[in-house]
């Protein structure tokens, strides 16, 4: 009996009544479940037998990704997909009962959106503001036009203090910039501090959620990593343990780290804050413990004044994760004494998408996630099967900014369902844009050859009535005849795992000209 | 009152009775309903496809088939979004947009236009799920989605309600797209096929025997997956209820 | 042309048209009773924090006794308690390392959400608010702020180097949605009401 017990039930640091077999979730003073941070709303505890983890899109240089062939082996893993998929879909449901205890929800989206147009449109001053407010806190800032030039900065502001080690925050920013990759080349030692994104780190494999990095993975896949890495009992899968056993790892970490480093969420014109917001306390932690703070900041991150922070606070956690706001909310102004504290305010192209008509709003996005969780391809694939920074339907419309040709593909995994434009918290119109971006697309060839000829082919038949009857005129050629429009390819992609629609006796076309119709061809 | 009755081109081929009784229920209202015999398809499949320069001949089509008339109604939500928000592939000149403005989905023209009471004739004494197609739901306003913090409301249940006998069933997750997507069903497969297994799951879970919805494509999607999935649910367009099929 | 010259430069080339005014935050009408404590422990219930009222005058600390009598080194940036590190002789924020439990009080505390907010000045030393093991908060009842808007009027925001918002203790769910607290930071959070006293300097 004894044996069947998990390791903190055997210890009695949680009473066993407290909490029913398999639910180790925290409990609130009155016994009761509580539910805020990432927190699933009921034990999603998946069951063995172990299966391996589905890895990522195989990158082949500037080729396109393969999303759909990277989907289907995260598909061919039900344990891995299945546990996916409701853990995201409860965070999508408690998104919606958060969303809708506030009266005002629509009325915040709307301003909160409007407020980032403003800002995005008003941009050169209010990056002016900030930076004046920042120098004027005793901060320093710098620019860096794209990944490499952040990563260059940041190199030599830890090189003039002899900084061998780092402790950061999550940052979706860094990610875009390969940070990790070019600082482990010039030996300086990054430490995630993010639970999430730290087991990412030690399998040595990016992010696959902006807010919850290693959602893919179970915990036998974390069991795993730690075992491997921070040397844990393998057999240990208890999420109490392993959690424990990173914070008691990194903790010395930070404690030696020479340098702290966080991302930022919103930054304030006004003042010249940096606004982080993190369930952990990591971004504090690296912000208030190495002698030397640096801060990354996308330069769409900012917003005029104080007061609008009440706005998007309200909005992103909640939208997020459905919890009313992120356990930090924190706001770094200026340097502590005797510390020195840098601001990197990077473009990496930013001001170019700006220029984009159609793709501009894309910029307001303040990278809650949301629309990766109601997302039914996104849920369905994994985030690591879109082989870029953003994924899910965010990135399919930021990542093509970027590389054209690499993510000329993401844009059409996507049904258009336009789920994802109704959670976005700034309201950005993200189906729209998925299809706006399959039309640049196709206009400038970025998509295959094969496909577009299906197309052309498809518009000549029904285009012309009597090729069109010509194809599906008699019945039982309708079968036959839809490929010519709709499902031709050579593998037969609908019928592998669907069945055909059954050949009605006859079309519409012909049941109206028989029934309806004399013989002069008059209705 | 003109009305063109547009048939899209998969309604024509696979289900023609979702087109007869489109036909007959506008009749019921004393409609002159008129099917313009040259008409193909509304030009989605290109446009979903980001090939616009290769709809415009048949948008072009469309236009030509469908001008003049008072209104233009389809039993389908995904082609009326296509021909309101994306029929663009083609010069918009007045006779375009008013096509474009005129074109309406049979439940909406049916609920917004008509207005209809009642439905004396219609009874479906059978357990039905309902599903909201996505351009139906989000594109055209069917329904509240259930992402927005807004009073709620849906047209096709408040004409289903209409009929006798219906008992309709909560889905887990009323909203989700069941994953045919146009052209996606075909270029994406295993996502696709793997969306609308988890539908059918859901549709049979929560105790339907019929499956009802504004859009044969999706219904077309689903059925195939739930025959290939063994599911015994059967799926029948939102028309059919409406005009008193029995079953 | 210097990399801040170009992003300017590309900024004002690419600006967008059309017009797009700043909207006016209006004046949301609080989500909580007229209970403020009430709501403000309900909420920071939820999200992992506690809430005492403050024992008798004679023994304020009453309700954490048992937290501060297993604690072998007390952090204290209070007057009300004497703890045996002391802050504002560290040096190092890495001191702080070592310290069970932590005591501070919040500027305000916030409702709607259950949120208290610390500046440098409250803290003493930043990092014992996440170093430490548990944190012990002193809230004065009357501190409390109704929503986030209103705490976003409160000069803090402009005028401290670090502010920040805690609402309950450190958490994550990053394995498998298991609710864990102490990811990085505190443990626990525990919010003592306890009156401001009136200081005579």
């Amino acid at each position: 009996m004894s044996e069947e017990l998990n390791p903190r039930e055997r210890e009695g640091v949680i009473h066993p009544e407290v909490r029913a077999r398999s639910d180790e979730s925290e409990r609130g003073p009155n016994g009761q479940r509580l539910q805020h941070a990432e927190a699933a709303s009921k034990p999603i505890r998946a069951d063995a037998p172990r299966e391996p983890q589905p890895r990522g899109a195989r990158i082949k240089g500037n080729r396109p990704i393969d999303q759909g062939e990277a989907a289907e082996r995260f598909l061919a893993a039900p344990l891995h997909q299945k546990a996916h998929d409701e853990r995201l879909w409860d965070v999508r449901k408690k998104r919606d009962t958060a969303a809708h205890g506030i009266p005002e929800w629509e009325e915040l989206r709307e301003i909160a959106s409007q407020i980032k147009a403003h800002t995005l449109t008003h941009l050169d001053q209010y990056l002016a503001q900030f930076e004046a407010a920042a120098k004027a806190n005793g901060v320093h800032v710098h620019w860096a036009e794209d990944g490499a030039a952040h990563n260059r900065i940041v190199l030599d502001i830890l090189q003039k203090h002899g900084a061998k080690s780092l402790v950061k925050s999550k940052s979706m920013l860094t990610e875009e910039c390969g940070f990790r990759h070019f600082m482990a080349a010039h030996d300086i030692d990054i430490i995630e501090t993010d639970l999430g994104e730290r087991i990412q780190q030690l399998d040595e494999e990016e992010p696959s959620h902006v807010v919850m990095p290693a959602v893919h993975k179970t915990r036998l896949d974390v069991a795993d990593v730690f075992a491997r890495t921070l040397g844990t009992d393998p057999d240990n899968d208890d999420a109490h343990y392993l959690a424990e056993s990173q914070r008691e790892t990194t903790r010395p970490l930070i404690l030696k780290a020479d340098a702290g480093l966080t991302g930022c969420n919103f930054a304030i014109a006004e003042t010249g804050t940096v606004v982080t917001c993190t369930n952990e306390g990591n971004a504090d932690l690296s912000g208030n413990v190495p002698p030397l703070q640096i801060h990354s900041i996308g330069i769409e991150k900012i917003i005029p004044k104080v007061e609008h922070l009440g706005v998007f606070i309200r909005l992103l956690s909640r939208s997020a994760l459905g919890s009313p706001i992120t356990q930090y909310t924190s706001h770094f102004r200026a340097p502590r004494a005797g510390t020195e504290m840098h601001m990197v305010l990077v473009d990496n192209g930013r001001s170019e998408r700006l220029g984009m008509e159609e793709f501009w709003t894309s910029l307001k996005c303040i990278r809650c996630g949301a629309c990766m969780n109601t997302c039914p391809v996104y849920r369905r694939s994994g985030g690591l099967s879109y082989g870029a920074t953003y994924s899910g339907p965010i990135g399919l419309i930021i990542d093509p900014t970027f590389n054209k040709r690499k993510y000329s593909t993401l844009p059409f995994s996507s049904t258009m369902n336009g789920s994802c434009t109704n959670v976005c918290p700034v309201k950005i119109n993200i189906h729209e844009q998925i299809f706006a971006w399959r039309k640049v697309l196709a206009e400038e060839h970025q998509i295959p050859l094969l496909k577009q000829g299906m197309m052309k082919a498809a518009g000549a038949v029904l285009s012309r009535p009597a090729a069109y009857r010509a194809a599906i005129g008699a019945a039982d050629s309708a079968l036959r005849a839809l490929p010519r429009f709709a499902v031709y390819n050579p593998a037969n992609t609908w019928g592998k795992k669907r069945e055909m629609p059954h050949a009605p006796r006859q079309s519409f076309h012909a049941w109206y000209r028989q029934n309806r119709m004399n013989k002069d061809g008059q209705s | 009152m003109r009305i063109g009755l547009f048939v899209p081109c998969y309604v024509d081929a696979f289900e023609p009775e979702v087109g007869i009784a489109t036909l007959e229920l506008l009749e019921r209202f004393g409609l002159d309903v008129e099917y313009p015999f040259d008409q193909t398809c509304c030009g989605q499949p290109m446009t979903n496809t980001g090939c616009h320069a290769e709809a415009a001949a048949t948008e072009a089509l469309f236009v030509k088939n469908f001008s003049g008339f008072d209104y233009v109604v389809a039993p389908s939500g995904s082609c009326v979004h296509q021909v309101r928000e994306h029929l663009t592939a083609i010069p918009q000149t007045d006779e375009v947009k008013a096509v474009r403005a005129k074109t309406f989905e049979l439940v909406e023209f049916l609920h917004d236009v008509l207005k209809i009471e009642e439905l004396p004739w219609a009874a479906f004494p059978h357990r039905v799920a309902y599903h909201s197609n996505c351009n139906a739901l989000r594109g055209i306003g069917h329904a509240r989605p259930s992402e927005l913090n807004r009073p709620y409301f849906s047209k096709p249940l408040n004409l289903l309600k209409k009929v006798k006998g219906i008992e309709i069933v909560d889905l887990a997750r009323p909203d989700e797209c069941c994953g045919f997507g146009g052209t996606f069903s075909v270029f994406e497969p295993a996502v696709s096929a793997k969306m609308g297994y988890d539908k059918v799951t859901d549709q049979a879970r929560a105790g339907a025997d019929y499956v009802v919805s504004a859009d044969s494509s999706c219904l077309m999607h689903q059925k195939g997956c739930a025959e290939r999935l063994g599911v015994p649910l059967k799926y029948i367009h939102i028309a059919q209820v409406l005009n008193g099929a029995a079953a | 042309m210097s990399a801040r010259e170009a992003i300017f430069a590309r900024l004002k080339a690419n600006r967008p048209a059309g017009d797009f005014p700043l909207p006016a935050v209006p004046d949301f009408a609080p989500l909580v009773g007229d209970d403020l404590v009430a709501e403000f422990t309900e909420r920071l219930g939820k999200m992992g924090g506690r809430v005492e009222r403050a024992g008798s005058p004679a023994d304020p600390f009453a309700p954490v006794r048992s937290r501060l009598a297993g604690a072998a080194v007390i952090a204290s940036a209070v007057p009300e308690f004497t703890g045996n590190r002391d802050l504002r002789t560290a040096r190092r924020p890495q001191e702080m390392a070592d310290v069970d439990v932590a005591i501070v009080r919040a500027r305000f505390g916030v409702a709607e959400t259950g949120s208290v907010l610390f500046t440098q000045d409250d803290l003493i030393v930043n990092s014992v608010a996440y170093l430490a093991q548990h944190l012990i908060v002193l809230l004065d009842p009357a501190d409390l702020l109704t929503n986030i808007h209103a705490a976003y009027r409160r000069p803090e925001f402009g005028q401290s180097a670090y502010a920040v918002l805690h609402t309950g203790p450190s958490a994550t769910a990053d394995i498998e949605g298991v609710l864990i607290h102490g990811a990085q930071g505190v443990r626990s959070l525990t919010v003592l009401l306890l009156q401001r006293k009136i200081q005579a300097e």
